[in-house]
């Protein structure tokens, strides 16, 4: 079990509301009893429509969102955390391990700063390097291998495109030597033929160096094709978890397979036969009781609408929650 | 063959900046059929939301369209040249009444302190001569066309109390009140998740075929294009570099360009298939590249690379009108 960085043990992140002043408060249950565990130098993608937590728990995994229940355990062979009580300098050590991809590059690059200082400003704040000529030797060696040169780093992030800026946001999240980074919706923003070279430059850092990646997306296609290892999730839980391939083969889930036939085809000749999933997400204040998806689960009987289905292992890796998994596969 | 209900020739479209004229439409030709739809695909910046505008006289005030350009609008056997309307009165035609327009981002497009009937009634008034309770129920109907549940009681609701996917259900009920002949879609889906996409899609395509308007439907999203669309037109840098039916340019792209584009989509039928990008970036239009606009990625080009960076392409007319501007496809090269 040695080979496992980070692991969520029934975690739940919830976030109070405001109330009315009497009665109990609102809370929004935005993840709820996650259990996942994270191999050492994979590449694990995190799948699910707005609001099904995703983010939530991508942050909380970065101990950048409350942990209400549960335990995340981060262990890399140097230093073993359990983030729920981190001690002050065990987090300063935590955020050199763990770093973040935000989604829009336009958004996360301060426009005021040199594409060298924004690269360089992790090493200064964590005090990782001794020296102005160490710190400018390290930002040159990310910048190259992100594909900047010399030149770039001496502009402002506004003289880039869409692709470049999102590489420089890779080069600053992998400055501090991290050895897991989440990646949130990181090329949702780009145009596809971008997309492409994006992915291709995160695949390529983590065959490289090993980094453990946690890729969260909306688009199971784009996961398809990045990730070892992918969970869906729906409403706060996660509904399935399998290695890449065996995910697509053996299908179990009916939101999955909801999922996977929303996808537009490519072939204009396939056109129409998507099985179509009726509604939209319920609110996490108050998800419905029993299986969260039975309101708009198409194979929905009495026994999904009373009782949570057990989150359990269909064969070697692959998990599910649902109490017809069998027939449905 | 029918008259195209719109045509566009020529269109060249500048904007006056503070560093200089930008050239974002260049020489842009296509018509769309009754009933038609004509997908119109392009990544951010290659002008496709500038030329949907212009169907609308939408575009902002430093815009500059050229002397040859031109578009015709043919409604009830009568053509109007819709670059010269220039009284609002006379431009009613193509802002809601023979043109309607969705778009990407319902919540900006909605009035967010007057409720969602209130607005759908006022565009209803102004386009036809209803009284405004014929209006109201014109309205409470459509709502229940496009799938809203209660729609009497939605009808007096605000933009904010909608989630994404009723929002451009009731977008699109506003859009087709009026029974436009022609929609332009800009991008109505990509703001969604996949599963409200696909429920929005398969809407918009029941009510193409219920009204029978056409649609200008625009995306960068090949998927979409290949399940909503008849023809395609792919915009690159200002310029349309390919089109055809929509089997010709997904199954046979006859331009380096759509095949970049084609390369580069992850696709769910083939996990081993590499992603290939296009490589570089698309050039700023305030310094577009001389001859074919498209020679700075091509991957292609080979030994006639300084023709196509000197020369600009002519169009080659291939079977079912499949149009496409590439020395390589003039040569009689095979795609």
């Amino acid at each position: 079990m040695s080979d496992i960085l980070i692991r969520a043990n029934n975690l739940s992140v919830h976030f109070p509301l405001r109330g009315l002043g009497f009665g109990e408060r609102p809370v929004v249950r935005a993840v709820e009893g996650i259990n996942i565990e994270i191999e050492k130098g994979s590449f694990f993608g995190l799948v699910g429509e707005s609001g099904s937590g995703k983010t939530t728990l991508g942050r909380a995994m970065l101990k950048a969102a409350p942990i209400t229940h549960g335990e995340v355990i981060y262990s890399d062979g140097e230093v073993q955390y359990s983030l729920a009580d981190l001690q002050k300098d065990e987090l300063k050590d935590y955020r050199t391990r763990a770093q973040l991809i935000f989604q829009d590059p336009y958004a996360a690059l301060s426009p005021r700063m040199t594409v060298r200082d924004i690269i360089a400003e992790p090493l200064e704040v964590m005090k990782l390097t001794s020296s102005r000529e160490e710190t400018d030797a390290r930002v040159r060696e990310i910048a190259a291998l992100c594909r900047l040169n010399l030149e770039h780093l001496r502009r402002f992030p506004h003289a880039f495109s869409g692709g470049q800026r999102q590489r420089i946001s890779i080069a600053r999240a992998l400055v501090s030597g991290p050895r897991f980074i989440v990646a949130d919706e990181s090329v949702a923003a780009l145009d596809v033929s971008i997309q492409a070279d994006v992915l291709n430059l995160l695949n390529k850092i983590q065959r490289d160096s090993g980094i453990t990646f946690l890729f969260i997306s909306h688009d199971l296609s784009v996961i398809a094709h990045t990730c070892d290892f992918v969970a869906v999730m729906y409403l706060g839980q996660i509904v399935e978890s399998a290695p890449t391939r065996k995910l697509f083969a053996e299908t179990s889930h009916p939101y999955t397979k909801a999922l996977l036939s929303a996808i537009p085809s490519l072939d204009p000749d396939v056109r129409g036969n998507a099985q179509k999933l009726e509604g939209e997400i319920p609110s996490p204040i108050n998800p419905p009781p029993g299986c969260r998806f039975n309101t708009r689960c198409p194979h929905a009987q009495e026994r999904c609408r009373s009782e949570i289905p057990e989150w359990r292992e269909l064969s070697a890796g692959h998990h599910v929650a649902c109490h017809f998994a069998e027939e449905l596969s | 063959m029918t008259k195209p209900l719109i045509s566009v020739e020529n269109l060249t479209l500048s904007f006056k900046t503070d560093e200089g004229l930008v050239t974002a439409v260049n020489n842009v030709s296509f018509e769309i059929a009754p009933g038609e739809v004509l997908g119109l695909v392009g990544e951010s910046g290659s002008g496709k939301s500038v030329t949907a505008k212009a169907l609308m006289m939408l575009n902002a005030e430093n815009s500059v369209y050229s002397d040859t350009s031109k578009i015709t609008l043919n409604v009830d056997d009568r053509d109007h040249d819709v670059l010269s309307l220039r009284h609002p009165a006379e431009q009613k035609i193509v802002r809601g009444g023979a043109i309607s327009m969705i778009f990407q981002e319902p919540m900006a497009s909605f009035a967010p302190a007057i409720t969602i009937g209130e607005q759908m009634v006022e565009q209803l008034m102004i386009h036809s001569e209803m009284t405004r309770t014929e209006a109201r129920d014109v309205s409470v109907e459509m709502l229940t066309r496009v799938g809203i549940p209660e729609p009497a009681q939605r009808f007096g609701q605000y933009a904010f109390e909608f989630s994404g996917g009723m929002r451009q259900r009731a977008m699109i009920a506003m859009a087709l009140s009026t029974r436009p002949r022609l929609l332009i879609a800009d991008e109505p889906t990509t703001a969604l998740d996949v599963t409200i996409q696909a429920q929005v899609l398969d809407l918009m395509k029941d009510l193409v075929e219920e009204f029978h308007m056409s649609i200008l439907f625009i995306t960068h999203d090949l998927g979409v294009i290949a399940q909503t669309a008849d023809r395609v037109a792919v915009m690159y840098l200002g310029n349309l570099v390919e089109t055809g039916t929509v089997r010709q340019v997904i199954n046979s792209p006859a331009h380096p360009y759509t095949r970049g584009l084609l390369n580069s989509l992850p696709k769910l039928d083939d996990l081993e298939a590499p992603l290939t990008p296009v490589p570089g970036d698309i050039p700023s239009p305030l310094d577009r590249p001389s001859g074919c606009v498209f020679h700075t990625r091509c991957v292609e080009s080979g030994d006639i690379a300084e023709r196509c960076r000197t020369e600009i392409p002519i169009t080659t007319i291939g079977a079912d009108n499949h149009r496409v501007d590439c020395h390589l496809a003039s040569k009689g090269k095979p795609a």
